[in-house]
């Protein structure tokens, strides 16, 4: 018989399949990406290309400061050109080179930009083909139900949804459950549950119901739907330039007026050295617009539009919806992660694995309450209680109905839930909370209880106290398990310097005993939204950027007041609403991959940027010798490349400083590889990289082109 | 290089690195308006002013009211010193009766902007032109005045890094009185009364005139000298009382006096670099704008020792000897003090264009190409080598703010520095600051290599701008340079070599100190109120780290790159090509003008 035998895979006791996989600990960004494209589409290359050209347009093209410069440049080298090919003087050849190198630089950087939008349109049109229009079953006020398409719905309709519907539109189950095949959205093709109150009744448009029925109250009008703003936001039309990328535009335009200063002025400054020596002759707007476009930040002028719409993409890529660019960007400043406990450090639910009865109790005893109060509590806690009791002795469900019974719902200001049945008064919830219960109706919680409630604690399980009325009854053992790979992220997080912090409802000692396992470095216990929300404003008035998730009703408060707030898409509309990002995978650890998404985006940008202004030192010593070889030919001492002759120098560089756009539109659209480490030792190698990097690469760069120049006697 | 001159250049930089702290705590406290030991024997004088003056030591201003503030004390400043040079005939102090036409509309216009600038620019020889009254009442109290209101406006900005949530960056007027009571007053005093100690003159008496051994009369200038002499160099002003400047021996008269003029030049603005790093309370962030200043400072007195040291080689290959041996200095005296020597010329040198001072002991004109570069250089990249006082801290906070924004998106943050947000309006003032002076020394200078004007006419009597200079070829080209980047800087020293005494050049670099001064202040004082309107943000594992020796690097590399990226083409032109014209054996024989000091 074959040795290897099929191990089923563990079972988590997960229902939430978005919520099981173990995060990939090699590195923050996981290298498949459910929508990944290749990066040269043949598609895309060729829409690309066509826009590159209608991008010339200066009435659009002026918006980008630094390749109108180039423009205006090419358009004056081509006119005098074309003067000089009518008069028949002047060295036409070696212009009619420069003109064209120049356009390519234009063309280059407008072929950047539409590669990035190309993207993010093709991935607008696999959104736009879910977006069928279908029929909706709407309500009318008398109850009755007609026909209508779903491009008629809006917010406040209710619409019914049966096996095989398609949603009509965003909204919220107001009654039933059903499962809901949400894979055009997310990608992911099990099925999840969608049912009436809670933290799961949300339902996105476009997702398709597979069995059950469900009543659903539209929440937004048409073209306002997620998708809608999906659709707009990928595709670059309603892009508005986030303030980082402002303040860069500013830092870029400034830097071209000063070279534009240093050139212009160039002209008189040689006028008076052509004087002095009589020798040589005053640099041709030729050669003096070459330098101009040298020297100018042409490669992040031109790929820096390209960047913004490429981190964009990548946020969708994960799976993310950002509201804006800004959010994406503040990201990357976050300071202080506020993680939920549930769901994103552990595995979302404890189990309910022992039953510790007080003294003077059975087991039985304390199990038979444990389950009849937790008969109508749906979470998986509850549920796990339940099959526990029936498991350990035999306790079977049983039909509540028939008895007089009122549940107690769980609520986070009293931390306890139950039922009153039969006149008897059971809850179960914290140990604070039920023997405060307790001792309020005259009953006794004695020191030891606490005790082995802590004793449970300490092992990083949660104690679920059990009453009835004022007899304290036991207590219920839950276990939490943390997420594989957990202690690991948590690590690279404190290296990137964020400080991450474990929110959650249990007690500190619970709390603290989690907290250490895995490796957080704070938790706020025993957290009220109130709490959440004082936690975060403390945090920010001390000067940090604080970013969670959330998706409950309650969250919403501290959603909005965070910095950067991921909502899950399986919440309900008002923690979405109040969230800055939405996760349509409802994934809460995806924070941190947004985070490296925001922190790669402005990485990129400033590589860049550092890597343009250092290849300037080259191609200075290329042209500036080339430039007044007949003036003052011992400035030929300058030629540290040697350069064959002052037109092959200036076309080298020329050509370098063009290509060096295409070379790099790659890495504009990847982003920079990112690592999670401190910041210190990040600057040490970006400036090795794109400091140092930029100031010796076009040194070489020039030299090999002004050699095939020169090889192909076009120089 | 002798081991003398090495040894003289560290033993200055470890006084420099000496005096840094206790300075710094020193204006720390002035600037807090805490108590300090001389406040017993000064604080009436500082009561008497906010008394006469109607000025609220407790009001606070809004960066824009700053700002008007500041304008409104220069340019009433600029009438007074306007008008009293133009009423010297009628004033007292005038023994030599210096009457009205040798103060014409545009030197004393160029003049009163100089000083009101702290720019120091002198177009006019004070011995030949100024009475002492105007030397004294004009001059010499907007040596204090500009030295203070630039110590103030440093301040204010460091008040943006350190302040939070606040709209007031300060209060000018008070600003501007306690740094001239407590700080520039009692300096000055102690300098004044040393330099006199040491053979300075400090009288009103009328020149005298003395027949030599040769039997010629020589006409020796009198004046209040020390007293000038210390706010010159303590304010780095830098503008002389006599034409020679810091090479008069009445002036400067022993290598004793020069070391302590070198020190009193970089006291003050290496004191503020540590009053920056207490203020935002982290003295390593102090340290580092120190160090790299430091770093900066070392790499340019040491290009331009050896230059001059190496010398002339067509003197060399005729024959002579450079080298220095125990008789001789060797190396490049032309328009040196043999008093001095090499070595403390090349110091003085690179030290007066570190800093905005512009005094000068030898001539600058007369150094061999690289080492002129040096001074040039400084200049251009906006002298914030320690700097003029305040205005150092302030232009390297400038490109503390740049270099944190270029590179500080490389660690995957929105750039920050001493936890304020670099954002766009920062970056916008940041960015106009550097394009005002960039454009007004490019421009200026370009206008002047090819405008010309008629001969004989108001504007430039001789002809065309270059008429004026007194070499040709580059030599020529980077004396006119070199002007209007002194002015722009407001440094004030010369390369001399060209007579700016003319409508057209006292207008336009009159223009030129101007812009260099308020245009780059106003945008500063913008960045310190949005700077102190937001929040610090807490320093973590993932902030740009701002002190240590990696920053250090990164921001003296912004500094050259910057300035080098903007003037390579202008130098290559100037002092690089004349280098490599010198080595193969070429020089720019002076024109027939006569020399002009200035």
């Amino acid at each position: 018989m074959s040795t290897v035998t099929d191990t089923p895979s563990t079972m988590t006791p997960d229902s939430q399949p978005s919520s099981s996989p173990a995060p990939d600990t090699g590195s923050l960004i996981p290298k498949k990406l459910l929508r990944a494209r290749p990066l040269f589409d043949r598609a895309i290359l060729r829409s690309a290309t066509r826009e590159s050209f209608v991008k010339l347009n200066p009435g659009t093209l002026w918006k980008n400061p630094v390749m109108f410069v180039v423009e205006v440049g090419a358009a004056l080298t081509t006119v005098f050109l074309v003067r000089d090919l009518a008069s028949g003087a002047g060295h036409t050849g070696f212009s009619f080179q420069i003109a064209l190198w120049l356009w390519f630089t234009v063309l280059f950087a407008n072929f950047a930009e539409a590669m990035a939008e190309a993207r993010g349109k093709a991935q607008a049109e696999t959104l736009r083909k879910t977006k069928s229009d279908s029929i909706a079953h709407r309500m009318t006020s008398s109850g009755k139900l007609e026909d209508v398409p779903s491009s008629m719905l809006r917010a406040g309709d209710v619409v019914v949804c049966e096996t095989n519907d398609i949603i009509p539109g965003d909204g919220e189950v107001i009654e039933g459950i059903a499962t809901v095949d949400e894979s055009v959205i997310t990608g992911e093709s099990a099925p999840v549950i969608r049912e009436s109150g809670g933290d799961r009744s949300a339902v996105t448009g476009g997702t398709k119901v597979l069995s059950d029925q469900v009543q659903i109250k539209i929440t937004s009008n048409p073209g306002e739907t997620f998708l809608d703003r999906m659709i707009a936001l990928v595709e670059g039309a309603e892009r508005q330039k986030t303030p980082n990328e402002i303040a860069l535009n500013i830092l870029i335009a400034g830097l071209t007026l000063i070279f534009l200063l240093a050139v212009v002025t160039l002209q008189p400054f040689a006028a008076y050295s052509v004087a002095a020596q009589h020798a040589g002759a005053v640099p041709s707007i030729a050669v003096l617009t070459a330098l101009l476009v040298c020297l100018i930040p042409t490669t992040i002028g031109g790929l820096l539009s390209a960047i913004g719409i490429a981190g964009m993409d990548r946020v969708m890529q994960h799976n993310v919806l950002a509201m804006s660019g800004k959010a994406v960007e503040a990201s990357g400043d976050v300071n202080t992660l506020l993680l939920d406990k549930t769901g994103t450090i552990t595995l979302g639910n404890r189990q309910a694995v022992e039953f510790l009865p007080a003294p003077g109790i059975t087991e039985p005893e304390l199990a038979d309450a444990a389950q009849l109060s937790s008969l109508a509590d749906e979470t998986p806690e509850g549920r796990s209680i339940v099959v526990l009791a029936k498991e350990k002795h035999g306790l079977r469900g049983r039909e509540v109905s028939e008895h007089d019974a009122r549940f107690i719902p769980f609520s986070a200001y009293t931390r306890m839930s139950g039922v009153d049945i039969d006149g008897r008064q059971l809850r179960k919830g914290a140990t604070e909370a039920i023997m405060r219960f307790v001792t309020e109706l005259g009953g006794v919680a004695p020191d030891e209880f606490r005790e082995s409630a802590d004793r449970i604690s300490r092992t990083g399980g949660t104690p679920l106290a059990v009453a009835d009325g004022r007899r304290l009854l036991g207590i219920v053992h839950l276990k939490d398990i943390v997420k594989g790979g957990m202690k690991e992220r948590i690590g690279q997080l404190r290296a990137m310097g964020i400080r991450s912090v474990m929110i959650t409802g249990d007690n500190p000692l619970t709390a603290a005993a989690i907290a250490s396992e895995a490796g957080v470095d704070d938790f706020l216990a025993q957290a009220t939204p109130k709490d959440k929300l004082e936690y975060i404003r403390r945090e920010q008035s001390e000067g940090r950027l604080v970013a969670m998730t959330g998706d409950g009703t309650n969250d919403a408060p501290a959603l909005a007041q965070a910095d950067v707030g991921l909502a899950m898409n399986t919440g309900t509309m008002a923690a979405k609403e109040a969230g800055n990002m939405v996760d349509l995978d409802s994934n809460p650890t995806k924070l941190i991959e947004v985070v490296a998404i925001g922190k790669q985006l402005l990485i990129t940008r400033g590589a860049l940027t550092t890597f343009s202004i250092a290849n300037d030192v080259a191609k200075y010593f290329a042209i500036i010798p080339a430039m007044f070889l007949t003036t003052f030919p011992v400035l030929e001492h300058l030629n540290i490349m040697r350069l064959h002759n002052p037109e092959s120098a200036v076309l080298a560089a020329v050509i370098f400083n063009a290509l060096i756009i295409i070379a790099l539109v790659p890495l504009a659209l990847r982003g920079v590889k990112y690592r999670p480490q401190g910041a210190a030792a990040l600057l040490r190698r970006n400036l090795l990289i794109y400091g140092v990097g930029g100031i010796i690469v076009p040194f070489p760069g020039i030299w090999i082109i002004d050699r095939l120049l020169v090889f192909l006697h076009l120089a | 290089m002798t081991a003398s001159g090495i040894i003289e250049i560290l033993i200055y930089f470890g006084v420099i690195v000496a005096i840094t702290k206790p300075m710094g705590l020193f204006l720390v406290a002035v600037y807090d308006g805490r108590r300090t030991f001389l406040h017993p024997a000064l604080r009436w004088l500082e009561t008497v002013t906010y008394k006469s003056s109607g000025i609220r030591e407790d009001e606070e201003q809004h960066w824009t009211r700053y700002s008007i503030s500041l304008i409104a004390f220069s340019a009433i400043s600029f009438l007074f010193v306007y008008v009293i040079q133009r009423l010297q005939a009628y004033l007292p102090l005038n023994p030599q009766n210096f009457g009205t036409p040798v103060m014409a509309p545009d030197l004393a216009f160029n003049t009163a902007v100089s000083f009101v600038t702290n720019t120091n620019w002198q177009s006019y020889s004070g011995e030949s032109t100024l009475s002492y009254f105007v030397q004294m009442a004009a001059l010499t109290v907007q040596n204090f005045c500009s030295g203070a209101a630039g110590m103030a406006v440093a301040v204010a900005l460091v008040r943006g890094f350190s302040r939070q949530q606040t709209k007031t960056i300060g209060n000018f007027w008070v600003d501007l009185t306690r740094g001239t009571v407590y700080v520039l007053l009692p300096l000055s005093i102690i300098g004044a009364l040393f330099l006199c100690s040491q053979g300075v003159i400090q009288n009103l008496k009328p020149n005298d005139v003395v027949t030599t051994l040769e039997g010629v009369k020589q006409v020796i200038p009198m004046g209040p000298v020390a007293s000038q002499e210390a706010i010159k160099m303590v304010g780095t002003n830098g503008g002389g009382f006599f034409g020679a400047n810091s090479a008069h021996p009445f002036e400067n008269p022993t290598p004793f006096t020069n070391f302590i003029q070198l020190v009193m030049i970089f006291s003050i603005p290496a004191g503020l670099t540590y009053l920056f790093g207490r203020m935002v309370k982290d003295t390593r962030q102090g340290w580092a704008l120190f160090a790299t200043m430091s770093l900066l400072f070392l790499i340019g007195v040491f290009v331009c020792y050896p230059a001059e040291q190496h010398g002339n080689p067509i003197l060399t290959n005729l024959g002579l000897e450079s080298a220095a041996t125990a008789g001789q200095a060797g190396g490049n005296m032309e328009g040196k003090e043999v008093r001095f020597g090499i070595a403390t010329s090349a110091l003085f040198t690179t030290v007066t264009t570190d800093a905005s001072c512009g005094a000068v002991n030898n001539a600058h004109d007369s150094l061999t190409p690289l080492a002129g570069l040096v001074p040039l250089f400084n200049i251009e990249t906006g002298e914030v080598i320690f700097g003029g006082v305040g205005a150092g801290l302030y232009g390297m906070l400038l490109f503390a703010i740049v270099a944190v924004f270029i590179a500080g998106l490389m660690v995957g943050r929105t750039p920050e520095y001493i936890g304020k947000k670099i954002e766009q309006k920062e970056v916008k003032m940041a960015m106009l600051a550097l394009i005002a002076t960039a454009a007004s020394i490019l421009i200026f200078a370009g206008l002047s290599s090819v405008i010309g004007f008629s001969k004989n006419g108001y504007w430039n009597p001789a002809g065309a701008a270059i008429a004026n200079l007194t070499n040709n070829g580059p030599h020529g080209f980077s004396e006119i340079l070199y002007a209007f980047a002194s002015g722009a800087g407001n440094n004030g020293s010369a390369f001399a070599g060209i007579n700016t005494n003319t409508p057209w050049y006292n207008l336009t670099l009159g223009l030129d100190m101007l812009i260099g001064r308020f245009l780059f202040i106003i945008p500063l004082l913008a960045a310190a109120g949005s700077l102190a309107a937001k929040k610090r943000i807490a320093s973590t594992a993932g902030t740009f780290p701002t002190h240590g020796p990696l920053f250090v690097g990164l921001l003296a590399g912004v500094v050259v790159i910057v300035g080098a990226l903007t003037y390579f083409p202008a130098l290559a032109l100037g002092p690089i090509v004349e280098h490599f014209l010198l080595e193969s054996g070429k020089l720019f024989a002076s024109l027939p003008f006569g020399g002009f000091w200035s």
